[in-house]
């Protein structure tokens, strides 16, 4: 079994409740940090923990905390972004549901470490249900005094509401989730200035992401450098994935980064090998924003040495033969998948996504959609192929925030990997339809 | 339209909310408000219900009326007692999401985006709902159904028409049992 620092208690009956997470060691982290440490101490502790955001860009925590400015007399805050809407990803829903004081925690340690009075956790709105359950674990802490006015009569005040969305994938990237808390359309800002000058209302602002605030939590209790023992290189701690897809068993998996993706596949422990028995054909590794890969690829690296679940394993290989840790959102696709009709699905998200700001997005999300639905429906061609290429390389990079490159990655690995594939839907059509091999009917367990 | 206003339980909530902002930035109540007025007033945001949340925070109806076309959850036109979701994003289409929403379809008889004509369903395909581990899904009111088959379908189906009432998202339910 992998060492859990999240998940450790996911089983025990009665979690979700204060007394029962009390019990089993909650809230310690706020005890120790409000009480015997420094603000500046807790900054410097996250940094030697190596934290990277677990939201999906796996920036350094502690870094973001460091930029944040103090000018004197204006407030600053702190937001938890979980708005988790990238296909593939449902960990922090199963954290929050199953867990919800976790989170109210790490906010509290992490609000005293930024000097923060007033936090918010901004949750999509098809999370409504998760809405009270975290309302309530928010109102035991107010009663057991771990917020409110003087807590532990430190004289530290600390107020945190949660704030619904209502639906825009848009909103997971951090100034435009800033937007929609302000009560606006979720458009992304243009950068400079980032939220650690001018967040929310102007103020100075941290915004992370579920995981990452939870993850403050095993820091603070046991310590940067102990945190960072676990782990392999700068890929420190555990990793919540989602595992999703052709797979035995779909779930949350805690993992000790540095487990090979093998081994997260096959093992009983985690998603229990590939459903009916079928061989592995490609695997999202991090949401569906970061590159398809094959199996070869996704098991091992170009060396020949087996490849890590770890952010530099992932990504070892480049946009070329490599991948992204993402999210953790896990999707495994057997032997009888389509690639071109997954891409599909992809593409048509993206374009419904795509906020509009930029005209690089908003059209080329739009014409990716429509060629890939002519060459699904078989009156493809090949400079379609082609088109689609170019359009995708002519939306990466020139957008303000970075859905466009999520846009743009899947449907370039889709044609660098697969791009046989792709052809044989222009060559042979009414072969494809009857191909079994591309049939998603097969999936379905009333068929 | 005169009628459109809270119920006094719904108004004090709205005002609780409101008051969570610094001074001068009520309008970040928007989100949170139009949720209220869409469970409240019938299941969508008509323009008399928008004119309402509009003057709960002193704001312009067109900021109002921008931010509700924005999201995909606020519907500007009527919609049935249950608004069924049905999520067809990659890993739910991996595991038979297309087969749900046609299976659907012959049961309603109607089509993706349309009513039937008794007003108790409306089918709508959506985008990914984070339900990835429990494919294929859809979602009615604040309820989550999962793992569905044909089967499971037709029993949601059949509470629904004998419950006869309308699902929204601030509905109480239990969607992990733990």
């Amino acid at each position: 079994m992998g060492k859990k620092l999240l998940l450790e208690h996911d089983h025990v009956p009665g979690i979700q409740g204060y007394d029962v997470y009390r019990k089993n060691g909650g809230y310690a982290s706020v005890e120790k940090a409000i009480k015997t440490m420094s603000p500046e101490a807790l900054v410097e502790e996250v940094k030697k923990s190596g934290l990277r955001g677990r939201g999906g860009a796996g920036f350094p925590t502690g870094m973001k905390w460091s930029f944040l400015a103090k000018p004197e007399g204006v407030p600053r805050y702190l937001v938890c972004n979980a708005d988790e809407s990238e296909p593939g990803t449902f960990k922090d829903r199963y954290l929050m549901s199953r867990i919800p004081h976790i989170l109210v925690e790490g906010m509290i340690a992490s609000s005293f470490a930024l000097g923060v009075n007033k936090a918010f956790i901004y949750i999509r709105g098809e999370y409504y249900y998760i809405v009270n359950i975290l309302e309530k674990a928010i109102e035991e802490a107010y009663a057991n005094g771990w917020l409110g006015t003087n807590i532990l009569g430190t004289g530290y005040n600390l107020d945190l509401y949660v704030q619904v969305g209502a639906g825009a994938y848009i909103c997971g990237e951090e100034t435009a989730l800033l937007e929609s808390l302000e009560g606006k359309r979720g458009n992304p800002r243009i950068k400079p200035p980032f939220p650690a000058i001018a967040g929310l209302y102007g103020c100075p602002t941290v915004v992370n992401n579920v995981e990452t605030l939870a993850s403050v939590v095993p820091v603070i209790n046991m310590g940067g450098d102990a945190y960072a023992q676990i782990g392999i290189g700068k890929s420190t701690g555990t990793k919540l994935i989602s595992a999703s897809g052709h797979i035995n068993k779909p779930g949350v998996y805690e993992i000790e980064m540095g487990i090979t993706v093998e081994d997260f596949i096959y093992s009983d422990e985690y998603c229990g090998g590939i459903l009916n028995g079928k061989k592995l054909k490609a695997v999202v590794a991090g949401g569906s924003s970061v590159p398809v890969l094959p199996a070869d690829k996704i098991l091992n690296l170009a060396n020949g040495e087996k490849r890590l679940m770890s952010y530099e394993s992932l990504s070892d290989g480049g946009f070329g033969g490599g991948t992204m840790l993402g999210s953790g959102g896990f999707i495994v696709m057997d032997e009888t998948t389509s690639i071109v009709e997954n891409l599909f699905t992809f593409a048509r998200f993206y374009h419904h996504e795509s906020c509009g700001q930029c005209s690089p997005c908003r059209e080329g999300t739009a014409w990716m959609e429509k060629i890939l639905h002519k060459i699904v429906d078989g009156h493809g061609t090949m400079a379609d192929i082609d088109l689609l290429w170019e359009i995708q390389a002519k939306i990466e990079g020139n957008t303000i925030c970075p859905l466009g490159d999520a846009a743009a990655w899947p449907v370039a690995s889709a044609i660098r990997h697969f791009r046989s594939e792709f052809e044989e839907y222009v060559s042979n059509p009414s072969g494809v339809k009857k191909n079994k091999h591309y049939d998603s009917v097969h999936n379905n367990v009333n068929v | 339209m005169a009628d459109i206003k809270f119920s006094e339980d719904t108004l004090a909530l709205a005002n609780k909310i409101i008051a969570r902002y610094p001074e001068g930035k009520q309008k970040s109540a928007l989100l949170p408000l139009l949720h209220l007025a869409q469970a409240e007033f019938d299941g969508w945001l008509s323009p008399a219900t928008m004119q309402y949340v509009a003057s709960l925070l002193q704001i312009q109806e067109v900021e109002v009326y921008e931010v509700a076309s924005f999201y995909s959850m606020f519907n500007l036109k009527p919609v049935g007692k249950c608004l069924i979701e049905v999520c067809r994003t990659s890993s739910c289409w991996l595991r038979g999401a297309n087969e749900i929403i046609e299976h659907l379809e012959n049961k309603l008889g109607i089509k993706e985006g349309q009513t039937t004509p008794d007003g108790m369903f409306t089918l709508k395909t959506v985008e990914c709902l984070g339900s990835c581990g429990s494919a294929p899904m859809m979602q009615i009111g604040a309820q989550y159904h999962e793992n569905l088959s044909y089967e499971k379908v037709d029993g949601i189906l059949d509470t629904c028409k004998a419950e006869g009432t309308r699902k929204t998202y601030l509905d109480k339910v239990v969607v992990d049992k733990y």
